[in-house]
């Protein structure tokens, strides 16, 4: 077990998906201006994440042994139908969530998040425990750079920020600081 | 106006519409392989074939596309696309493919590509569409190459392998770690805002990239 | 821009028959896997070739030297040097060896893959059964963060600590060893990348070290 919880901090922390292996920087330019925002993205990321290392373990396990070209395609397919689901199930469960997130739904499906997740689950070799591992870890870790950007931006809009660095290069810079800052965290386990 | 029209299609992606600078698609990639020179240029051929690819693939089948599935549509043609490119790649230089990984696989869900079918491919001619996506392509390519031509010198005192500052330089480590790719990226897109602003003293755009992919979503949903 | 009016105007006429939409569909994903399927038969020779030949390159370099290659294969708990008729020697685990011009064996390398800090380390190394000893190692693929963890390739202090190791290895931190032929110096700064080294090399060798065993005792045929 503690295979599992290395592969869980790891993903959160130490190996961020965001600021550490740059994935799922889209949602996190475009949707971390507001801390709420950022949660209920972030949830709706993790419960496509774990779906997704379910179903990837499902194919690697059963269908891609013999048509591993095929990989790439049936990953795809799988996410886009995933997200076409939990679409229809929170609209059905909770209009005004789907109200609040309304377009940013649909954008999971293009998160290098979710596709980055099944191809480091197979290149890795996770087994079903280490594959759900991975995709909570990283979906909180996920949400957890959101929440920290959001706040910082929730704050700079109040601040007497200079016109010209206003914009996304402004944001990156910052994304930068707090990716140093999570390198801080390689130390965690010295064993 | 049709010689302008289609200068036009292939200058645009170079630096006024650049993929990364300006409209700041497609940046997981940008950040995440940018490390090193010969890795940008793989990964900058690797989308540039799939790009071109997929553009004159859609821009041909625009007619017999229905509107309801064109999104899975245009997917499922880029994902062919990168799965020929990824194996032709492990064939070809299989040392590369290894350094690249999980990322030439992502190329499918660089937001460049679909961007492209969906705003162009689909609604333009095949050649235009070719114009277009080799100027997005080759923009593409020119960011990677900035970006890792700072990440390597800087962060590895090489480029492409071959030392630049002689043996006794310290290499700034931290270029070709994470954050080195946000501040490279982040301080580069600050001053070509900067310096536009200098051009044209307006308002800076609001987040162009949100926009495409709201409008692409939006139409999907 | 263009995607703005495109989101705009979606069409809202009768929506098209599903039977047409998952005809497409199914059109365009039989030609997909078509394509896929004409590369991976074009570029499948090559890419194992590629392997098998970076393969072949370890296995020299950490048995310098040899006159003769073998490839020995895992076969229900047992090494052999031929596997039955039928058996596919492709999913086996293969352990290598290498006989010294004058025939006598050199010794066996072992490949060994497990999870580093960021990615999985693949190693091979050298090992004598006779003695009971590592002969070298080699990182062959790895993605530790660089300037630190990768110094597990680059500090040849490090790898040079493996040879003539005596196995089961034991990693000690720089100074606080007391010499004895099992310990090998761990990385200032990458222990945990240094003690996954050892660990590989130990976890293989304690599920092949009696497999070797008993290949020696059966005549090593």
């Amino acid at each position: 077990m503690g295979d599992v919880l290395w592969i869980f901090v790891s993903a959160m922390l130490v190996n961020n998906f965001t600021l550490i292996m740059f994935l799922g920087l889209c949602p996190f330019l475009g949707v971390s201006s507001k801390v709420g925002t950022g949660i209920r993205m972030g949830m709706a990321n993790i419960f496509v994440l774990t779906l997704t290392a379910l179903s990837v373990w499902f194919l690697n396990r059963f269908v891609l042994g013999s048509a591993p070209y095929l990989r790439l395609i049936s990953f795809i397919v799988v996410i886009a139908s995933l997200v076409q689901l939990v679409e229809m199930a929170i609209k059905k469960l909770s209009p005004t969530l789907f109200r609040e997130l309304g377009i940013y739904l649909p954008l999971i499906t293009t998160n290098c998040a979710i596709l980055g997740l099944a191809m480091f689950q197979t290149s890795r070799g996770y087994n079903f425990g280490e594959g759900i591992a991975f995709a909570l870890g990283g979906g909180l870790g996920l949400m957890l750079a959101l929440v920290l950007m959001g706040s910082i931006r929730e704050h700079l809009e109040l601040a007497e920020v200079p016109s010209v660095l206003k914009g996304v290069g402004l944001v990156l810079v910052l994304a930068g600081t707090l990716s140093l800052a999570f390198m801080g965290f390689a130390g965690l386990f010295t064993s | 106006m049709k010689p302008t029209a289609a200068r036009e299609d292939l200058l645009r992606g170079l630096w006024k519409e650049n993929p990364v600078l300006v409209q700041t698609l497609g940046l997981c990639p940008t950040l995440a392989v940018t490390n090193s020179v010969e890795n940008g240029i793989a990964m900058g051929i690797a989308t540039f074939f799939v790009l071109v690819g997929s553009s004159v693939l859609v821009s041909s089948l625009r007619k017999f596309i229905p509107n309801e599935v064109r999104i899975t549509a245009y997917i499922l043609i880029i994902a062919t696309f990168v799965t020929v490119a990824d194996m032709t790649l492990q064939a070809v230089v299989p040392v590369i493919h290894k350094q690249l990984g999980a990322f030439i696989a992502l190329i499918v869900v660089n937001c460049i590509i679909l961007a492209r079918q969906e705003a162009f491919a689909a609604k333009n001619t095949v050649w235009r569409s070719f114009l277009d996506a080799v100027g997005m392509g080759f923009g593409f390519i020119i960011a990677l190459l900035l970006m890792c031509s700072v990440r390597e010198v800087l962060g590895n005192g090489t480029f492409l392998g071959h030392s630049v500052f002689g043996p006794n330089y310290e290499p700034w480590v931290i270029m070709v770690l994470p954050p080195g790719g946000f501040f490279t990226l982040g301080f580069m897109l600050l001053g070509i805002a900067a310096w536009s602003r200098r051009k044209n003293p307006k308002p800076l755009r609001a987040r162009p990239h949100a926009v495409t992919m709201q409008t692409t979503q939006r139409a999907v949903v | 821009m263009s995607a703005h009016e495109h989101g705009a105007g979606a069409p809202a006429g009768p929506s098209v028959s599903p039977f047409k939409l998952i005809s497409t569909l199914t059109v365009f994903g039989a030609i997909a896997g078509l394509l896929i399927v004409v590369v991976f038969q074009a570029t499948q020779p090559s890419i194992l070739r590629n392997q098998a030949a970076a393969t072949e390159q370890a296995i020299r370099q950490v048995l310098v030297g040899g006159a003769q290659y073998q490839t020995l294969f895992v076969h229900e708990d047992e090494l052999v040097a031929q596997v039955p008729a039928g058996v596919d020697t492709v999913p086996l685990e293969k352990v290598y060896t290498a006989m010294d011009g004058d025939g006598q064996r050199m010794g066996y390398a072992i490949i060994g893959t497990e999870p580093g800090f960021a990615d999985n380390i693949k190693l091979i190394f050298g090992y004598d059964a006779a003695s009971k000893q590592v002969l070298g190692m080699l990182v062959i693929e790895q993605k530790e963060t660089p300037g630190l963890g990768d110094k597990i390739v680059k500090d040849s202090a490090f790898v040079n600590g493996f040879i003539r190791a005596a196995t089961p290895l034991r990693g000690v931190k720089i100074g606080q060893g007391k010499g004895t032929p099992d310990e090998v110096d761990m990385i200032t700064g990458a222990t945990i990348s240094s003690r996954i080294t050892i660990g590989i090399i130990n976890h293989q060798l304690e599920r092949l070290g009696p497999l070797i065993e008993a290949y020696e005792q059966a005549g090593g045929a």
